[in-house]
């Protein structure tokens, strides 16, 4: 298997935020300025990627039964770890993501690629779909984060582009979040055909 | 009765105010994967107000009786996801033994929600909320209504958006976002209206 080809397939193909739609809760709920998005599409690749690995490597010592709740304890260990390390050296990620960060767990990306990547491949071709599905959720919340804060606030990363004052404050409220991901997925449909 | 007022408060935001899928962006998977329909939608939202309620008070009783007896707070995601897994499958057995009609009704959605965000949400909030138990059952409750109203006003403008005809890109999802905007937009009028309360209710 062609690894780069993996990584192209999650970014584009199989992008969970504008083609699979998975994930929706983390991308509406965090993506109020781009930076936002950003860590948080980081905090799930480092979850997906270990968890992809972990999963890859024990699938064969695994009952077919109890697959699933397997699956979710080693998801649920590694966000706890994730979540106390983010508390312990960047307070202020966690207090921007809040709750969202313990609902990694809940994530269907993250279940949804064990269950159909991980379970299937060798543990190095995990880690590269872990790679290829975290940078394009990634790359969907950066975007749509920084649609969103434009718009908003009239910045982009916290760089002002023009006055706060022309800025339509809808777009950092809860129907922005609707709006600018549904006309994100209507041009993404149009280019792709 | 300042009590029975801050109750009052806690199910009137949880419902209006802070909306769980309208403004806090829970269960959004569930809130635009079955609303096609008013029925299904009514279903999903009554099956989910149900688990919230046993939840909430299972993982309330494990994180004050379990959790914070042995000091065992970091292993909270870890429990409540196990808890809240199992609880949905031991609803579905007795639902199925017990009251056949009523699973044949809610049973499709029953294995759904574990993977529901909400649950889990609700469950970390009322204890970051720092709620007394019968607060926490209030606001589940709330919660759980709020997400079937939702639901039910989501899957009625799907119904009628189903006739309409809709450019080309916009089917599907993205004509469904920003209808769910829309909602969410009537729904910023409620805003304020908690303050108000508190103001009335002298609190």
């Amino acid at each position: 298997m062609n690894y780069f080809k993996i990584i192209i397939n999650g970014i584009v193909k199989e992008n969970p935020t504008f083609v699979l739609l998975l994930g929706m809760c983390p991308t509406l709920g965090t993506t109020s300025s781009a930076l936002n998005g950003m860590m948080m599409g980081l905090a799930t690749m480092c979850v997906l990627i270990v968890s992809n690995f972990l999963i890859a490597l024990i699938k064969k010592l695994i009952p077919d039964m109890v697959r699933i709740p397997s699956y979710i304890v080693v998801i649920a260990s590694l966000v706890t770890i994730l979540q106390m390390c983010i508390k312990a050296y960047a307070p202020e990620i966690d207090k921007s993501l809040g709750l969202f960060i313990p609902l990694i767990v809940v994530n269907c990306i993250i279940l949804g690629r064990a269950e159909s990547f991980a379970a299937k491949n060798n543990p190095v071709a995990s880690i590269f779909d872990g790679i290829g599905i975290g940078l394009g959720f990634t790359l969907g919340l950066t975007i749509l984060g920084s649609v969103r804060e434009v718009l908003g606030t009239g910045c982009i990363f916290g760089t002002s582009l023009y006055s706060e004052d022309y800025g339509m404050l809808l777009f950092v409220l809860a129907p922005g979040a609707f709006l600018a991901l549904g006309y994100l997925i209507a041009i993404f449909n149009k280019l792709k055909g | 009765m300042d009590y029975v007022l801050n109750l009052i408060l806690i199910i009137i935001t949880a419902i209006f105010v802070n909306n769980v899928v309208l403004a806090q962006f829970l269960g959004i998977c569930p809130f635009l994967g079955v609303s096609k329909k008013v029925d299904t939608a009514s279903g999903m939202g009554m099956a989910v107000t149900a688990v919230l309620l046993v939840a909430t008070i299972v993982t309330f009783c494990i994180q004050k009786f379990v959790l914070e007896a042995f000091g065992l707070e970091y292993l909270q995601t870890i429990a409540f996801i196990l808890v809240i897994a199992a609880l949905v499958q031991m609803i579905e057995i007795f639902l199925k033994k017990t009251m056949p009609a009523l699973y044949q009704a809610l049973g499709v959605f029953l294995p759904l929600i574990t993977t529901n965000c909400c649950i889990l949400g609700v469950a970390i909030l009322v204890i970051q909320k720092d709620y007394d138990l019968l607060e926490g059952v209030i606001y589940a409750v709330g919660t759980g209504l709020g997400f079937l109203l939702a639901m039910v006003l989501f899957a009625g403008l799907r119904e009628q958006l189903a006739l309409s005809r809709v450019p080309k890109a916009f089917e599907g999802t993205p004509i469904a976002l920003v209808t769910a905007s829309l909602l969410a937009m009537a729904f910023m009028g409620f805003s304020g209206v908690d303050g108000g309360l508190k103001t009335v209710f002298g609190l």
